[in-house]
């Protein structure tokens, strides 16, 4: 009898301790949350979006830094996104999983993925900003993210290739398809949901940035002309603010609420366009 | 050119293979030349010497693992897409050798079409499971492209159930109704051949039934090979029959006839006591 008391209070231990771990998770998040929405949610208007940072941002808006981190994060897209996308058709289409090259390959990125994005940083200040001579500029900043986030796409995009079904392949095949037109209109297409995900999570990671963007795309909080202009990433103008600026921790606030939203926006959108894709196309 | 490859002026008189008389009567289209697969040290079957005619319906039946799949995939290279796998031997088609290397292996498989057990259709809408093929194929014309989606679901008898959601995922179908699309996507590309890989195994019996009769009904207009395990469905619908055994750990042929030689008057002891259920 003893022995079933002592199960039953296993269970108990085992169900308090997963359910308190998962509320303190949950109440972490909601907390800096909330905390973010409490600070912020007073200065957020349609002019802080619209307005150029006035003294050195405790007043003003944040129109010039919402443009210079859209256009880091369109550089850095543009240019990893085909990068990847080669990459990642080349080692699940191309190279056996087990094969040497693919071996090395994959290896590396998982150790670029670790590299601390500092290290990008000085990376990118290094190559982009001093050997091509780009400068503190929006292209450095893109770029240097484009590196950071390449492990990310690229593995995303290859296990969402080699997760599908080898029927699709060899139905294909059998039809006397070329590889391009199997890989172009039928697997990449049915692969969206994971390319998707891998873009969301890439747009966290590069929009998350800052260490990597201080060195690269500079400081300069005035609304940029070009990509070959200084530009403040997002990021980098709450680190200022809450960091350099006495008097800022309002519109730091503000800031990073409109971060926090806008990262929001895009991750819904972008899995109910894949949810969408999906039900066109495969039903489960 | 041998004899053989002759076209035949008699006409054919029977179906079911019911009054072929041996000789054969048809022309043949493929001739397997002792041909041999292995996937690396396995041998999955040791030269199979098979002749196949053209416009009937030829059966391979035998137990599981006697290399009845893996010889229809030689006979449209798709044995290509395994890297271990090598095949020896010739395969004449239409009097060239398909297993030369360098064979035009995508018009190849665009002339001998290969159902899976499994329904495949592409993760895309029914029309562009026909299309996509088609216009890999150089079929470009909308109009036409339109046409022949019509005509090949009319002949598998699938138009009156998808006409109204040409436009919906493939996938969303019935078992029996993907087959049946598969079988219309292959046709669409104007076989002379289509092979058949248990292509009602993973079927429910009154889906089996529709699959069974379109593919006899296309027996006049198109040189079929069925692998099948239902010994009923050889008799049912094949010309001929040729039976597979594993003899040495590599499947081997036994016996091929006529069908109702083959199921009346079996030569081979394997084949008598195969037929009977007391083997395999």
């Amino acid at each position: 009898m003893a022995k079933g008391r002592w199960n039953r209070w296993r269970d108990a231990i085992v169900a308090v301790t997963t359910w308190t771990a998962a509320i303190l998770v949950a109440v972490v998040f909601v907390w800096l949350l909330a905390d973010i929405v409490i600070g912020g949610i007073a200065k957020l208007s349609w002019t802080f979006l619209t307005e150029a940072p006035r003294d050195a941002g405790r007043a003003g808006g944040i129109a010039p830094i919402l443009v210079s981190t859209a256009l880091i994060l369109a550089v850095c897209m543009v240019a990893s996104v085909p990068l990847s996308l080669a990459t990642a058709i080349l080692l699940a289409e191309f190279t056996p999983a087990d094969g040497i090259f693919g071996r090395v390959v994959r290896r590396s990125l998982d150790v670029l993925a670790g590299v601390p994005s500092i290290v990008f940083g000085l990376f990118g200040y290094a190559f982009f900003c001093n050997t091509l001579g780009l400068g503190f500029s929006i292209l450095s900043g893109g770029l240097t993210l484009a590196c950071m986030v390449l492990p990310l796409l690229i593995r995303t995009t290859e296990e969402g290739m080699r997760s599908l079904s080898d029927d699709y392949r060899r139905a294909a095949a059998a039809l006397g398809m070329t590889r391009t037109t199997t890989i172009f209109k039928v697997l990449l297409p049915a692969a969206l949901p994971s390319l998707i995900v891998g873009l969301i999570l890439s747009i966290g990671r590069a929009s998350a940035e800052t260490a990597a963007l201080i060195f690269t795309s500079g400081y300069v909080d005035r609304m940029p002309s070009s990509l070959w202009d200084s530009g403040r990433a997002i990021t980098v103008h709450i680190l200022d603010l809450a960091i350099n600026v006495p008097g800022g921790t309002e519109n730091a606030y503000a800031t990073a609420l409109v971060l926090v939203m806008a990262l929001l926006i895009i991750n819904s959108v972008a899995s109910w366009l894949g949810q969408r894709w999906l039900r066109r196309s495969i039903v489960r | 050119m041998s004899a053989l490859h002759e076209p035949v002026m008699t006409p054919i008189t029977s179906v079911n293979g019911d009054d072929l008389p041996t000789p054969l009567r048809r022309r043949l289209l493929i001739e397997a030349n002792c041909v041999t697969l292995c996937y690396g040290q396995h041998t999955a079957f040791r030269d199979i010497t098979l002749p196949i005619e053209e416009n009937s319906i030829t059966a391979l039946v035998g137990p599981s693992g006697c290399g009845k799949s893996s010889f229809l995939s030689c006979l449209n290279r798709l044995t290509d897409l395994y890297k271990q796998c090598k095949v020896t031997g010739s395969i004449l088609f239409d009097g060239d050798d398909i297993l030369r290397p360098n064979v035009d292996v995508l018009n190849l498989r665009r002339r001998v079409g290969l159902i899976f057990q499994k329904p495949n259709p592409l993760p895309l809408s029914i029309r562009e499971n026909l299309t996509l093929p088609l216009r890999e194929h150089g079929h470009g014309n909308t109009a036409e492209l339109n046409r022949k989606v019509e005509s090949v679901l009319v002949d598998v008898g699938l138009w009156d159930e998808v006409r109204d959601r040409l436009d919906s995922p493939a996938l969303a179908l019935s078992g029996g109704q993907q087959q049946r699309l598969c079988i219309a996507r292959a046709i669409a590309l104007e076989p002379d051949v289509l092979l058949l890989d248990e292509p009602c195994s993973a079927l429910d019996p009154i889906s089996s039934g529709v699959v069974e009769d379109r593919i006899a009904s296309l027996r006049d207009r198109y040189t079929i090979v069925i692998v099948t395990h239902n010994l009923a469905q050889a008799r049912r619908i094949a010309d001929t029959t040729a039976l597979l055994w594993v003899r040495d750990g590599a499947g081997h042929l036994v016996e091929y006839a006529p069908t109702r030689e083959f199921f009346e008057s079996p030569q081979q002891e394997i084949t008598a006591a195969y037929i009977q259920g007391a083997r395999g």
